[in-house]
């Protein structure tokens, strides 16, 4: 079994033995991750470059550790400083990168759909680390390994998803990979923020976080993104804190084992209270270092796709 | 110089007139029409065209086109814009005022209207700004452009935000008698998305533009036109409520008329299929429900007109991200295929229909002496073959630009002759 397509866009192409194969080489990319030697041979001599038109930490390092853990040679672009602010389009960007004999150009773009244009114009593997409103396929990876370490399964299990959906590249990917796997998915936030017709992508719309999260065995918080605030999508911070904010008293609805998922950077106190980021049944942190294991294991398996 | 164009089916709704006939053109001019082989004028030395089989109609008028010149040449100009035209059987084209500079004075009016005499394959009606540099601030010299031969004024594309600015545009035209045409958009709600709001977007992870961003501006303008009493023509109508709205206004006795674009009736946001900018546009193509409603806007005479909303834009405005990429199409020449393919072909109208919306009405709306094969008319004649098939491609396109999401598409009906004035452009 390999991936079929060359590209990893989004969650929306992948079948649900595809999803499968992704989580099974994580299992033994973590191991690579927490052993005392943080080096195995997967990626020698290919040439991994991360090229991202967005700001990014964790997904930006997350994603060069894991091509080096795996002894490619990696290399990164940011927009910033490259002739991207030179005016130059992302198809010669591209093109460009392609040529230096790049095997994989993991992406990351304001603009929905512009790995999918990357991807039809260059020979390397393109892998979208967040697109625009569109997928961030290796957060919904990382979320889903994470559910199926802690819960055991993904199949069966009811996941709320809460905040602003409309914005979330996150919970796009989270839905089509959830959904694919057998997850029932349930979704609240502000009605602002929650995209039209979004029932149609087979999951429950509900109009309360209470209604969304009684009985889940995820619970999982969105990241508000103040920045859109200009938008007024939202009164005040406070008022999302009160009526969409995920607190202990909320979070009682939900099954007695619950556990707490969040993408990070977390707004402490605004989508989760403190104390729920810091309890016991949130895996926030070993998201972060599943995120590691989820991105090897795919670098490795678009590479192997050539060999076979 | 004569032409006798024999045994074709011709097409006049304008004189009632659906079936077989003869025309002889002198000089430009419609000489006469009469039944197969009862010309009665001398037909000597007249060149002839075996028309059997063909329907022949008055020449296609678009009310709604981009010729981007000036300014835009790089996309399209003048020359190469009204060649394609007559590629697509189009005869009189109206082009909108959103060149640089903009269609708002007295030079650039001229200067489009002699440049298309001297080298351009169509009459070019332009249409003036409502506003001064289409700012939306001040009123354009209407009066003055109406002189130098302006057909309508419109801000297209950049839709009139001021309520105010538009009532008082209505008004001031209404003196002049020459039609405000409205994009209706409220930029305000359509922020900043880039394909129908709905099923689609969500799951394309795309940024919507909600239906009433269109409808609501449609609203209003059906409220100013009510209100002043002065007939108004809505541009490239696309949502259901918007036919309604229209529809109703209509039983009212408000004196709107408005027009549609062959994508409206035939496409779907499913067109957008994997991010296709080809099939980006302003409106964006909306639901199925949309369509069919459309369609029975046509059907029910709602919607008056077809235009093509012609807008050229270079490769590499396309060849981006989605979200960057231009909107527009090339629609001249799958303009007519199109409809006949998706509206005559499963019975929705005839070819008489199909000639008052695409010929007799927009030149009505315009208030040209165009749209009929009326003896004493110029002999501005499209003939077409509406039985073949024809596979879009876009390589052969004679536009400047490629832009259609109808590359590939098998269309029905093929222009065989443009005849503009009496000058023969064979296809």
């Amino acid at each position: 079994m390999q991936l079929s397509s060359k590209d990893l866009l989004g969650l929306k192409y992948l079948s649900k033995e595809e999803i499968q194969l992704i989580l099974d080489n994580a299992v033994t990319m973590k191991k690579i991750i927490l052993g005392k030697s943080k080096k195995a041979p997967h990626l020698l001599g290919k040439s991994i470059v991360t090229l991202f038109y967005e700001n990014s930490t964790r997904t930006r390092l997350s994603f060069e550790l894991a091509a080096k853990y795996l002894s490619a040679n990696a290399a990164n672009i940011s927009s910033s400083s490259s002739s991207v602010a030179k005016g130059e389009t992302l198809i010669d960007t591209g093109r460009t990168i392609d040529s230096m004999g790049t095997d994989i150009l993991v992406m990351r773009h304001n603009i929905s759909g512009a790995p999918h244009l990357l991807a039809k114009n260059i020979k390397a593997s393109v892998v979208n680390a967040g697109d625009g409103i569109n997928e961030h396929p290796t957060q919904a990876l990382l979320d889903m390994y994470t559910i199926l370490e802690k819960r055991g399964t993904v199949e069966g299990q009811k996941v709320a998803i809460v905040g602003d959906i409309l914005h979330s590249r996150v919970a796009r990917s989270n839905i089509w990979g959830l959904t694919k796997m057998g997850a029932q998915v349930s979704v609240a936030g502000p009605a602002t923020m929650i995209p039209k017709d979004l029932d149609k992508m087979g999951i429950k719309v509900c109009d309360t976080v209470e209604d969304a999260i009684t009985d889940a065995d995820v619970v999982m918080g969105l990241r508000v993104q103040l920045e859109r605030q200009k938008k007024s999508l939202f009164p005040s911070a406070r008022e999302y804190s009160k009526f969409f904010g995920i607190d202990e008293k909320k979070l009682k609805l939900s099954k007695s084992d619950v556990i707490i998922l969040h993408p990070g950077p977390v707004n402490r106190g605004l989508e989760l209270t403190s104390a729920l980021i810091d309890a016991d049944n949130s895996f926030i942190d070993e998201q972060v270092t599943n995120g590691v294991a989820i991105r090897m294991a795919i670098l490795y398996l678009l590479t192997r796709r050539e060999n076979e | 110089m004569k032409i006798i164009i024999k045994g074709g089916k011709v097409v006049d709704p304008a004189n009632n007139i659906n079936g077989d006939y003869d025309i002889l053109v002198k000089d430009g001019i419609i000489e006469e029409v009469a039944k197969p082989g009862k010309i009665k004028a001398d037909t000597t030395n007249a060149q002839e065209i075996n028309a059997k089989g063909l329907h022949v109609f008055p020449g296609l008028v678009d009310a709604h086109c981009h010729l981007r010149e000036p300014g835009f040449e790089y996309k399209e100009d003048i020359v190469s814009g009204t060649k394609s035209a007559a590629a697509g059987g189009f005869t009189s084209v109206a082009c909108m005022p959103n060149t640089n500079p903009v269609i708002d004075n007295e030079a650039i009016v001229k200067y489009i209207i002699n440049k298309a005499k001297k080298k351009g394959h169509a009459n070019v009606f332009p249409i003036g700004a409502i506003s001064k540099g289409m700012e939306g601030k001040e009123l354009s010299n209407i009066g003055e452009l109406k002189e130098a031969g302006v057909v309508a004024i419109s801000d297209d594309g950049r839709p009139v935000v001021s309520s105010s600015l538009m009532k008082k545009a209505i008004l001031y035209s209404g003196m002049f008698n020459i039609r405000v045409i409205s994009h209706c958009e409220d930029l305000d709600i359509a922020e900043d998305g880039d394909v129908n709001e709905g099923e689609f977007s969500t799951r394309m992870g795309l940024i919507g533009i909600p239906a009433p961003a269109e409808e609501i501006m449609v609203s209003r303008e059906l409220i100013l036109s009510e209100y002043t009493g002065v007939p108004i023509h809505i541009a490239h109508i696309s949502t259901e409520l918007s036919v309604d709205l229209i529809r109703n206004a209509k039983r009212r006795g408000v004196k709107v008329t408005c027009e549609t674009c062959p994508h409206y009736f035939s496409l779907t946001e499913e067109d957008v299929g994997e991010y296709n900018t080809n099939a980006k546009m302003n409106p964006p193509l909306r639901t199925q429900k949309d369509v069919e409603a459309i369609i029975a806007g046509i059907k029910d005479g709602t919607i008056d007109m077809i235009a093509t909303d012609h807008a050229p834009q270079h490769k590499d405005e396309k060849n981006v991200e989605f979200g960057y990429a231009a909107n527009g199409i090339v629609g001249f020449e799958t303009a007519l295929s199109v409809a006949i393919k998706y509206l005559v072909e499963p019975g929705h109208i005839n070819m008489s229909d199909l000639a008052r919306l695409m010929s007799e009405a927009p030149a009505k709306m315009l208030g040209i002496n165009k749209g009929t094969l009326s003896v004493g008319a110029d002999a501005d004649i499209t003939i077409i073959d509406s039985n073949k098939f024809v596979v879009v491609n876009v390589k052969k396109f004679i536009s400047k630009s490629k832009n259609s999401p109808y590359d590939g598409f098998e269309l029905k009906g093929l222009v065989s002759y443009t005849i503009l004035g009496g000058k023969i452009y064979v296809y």
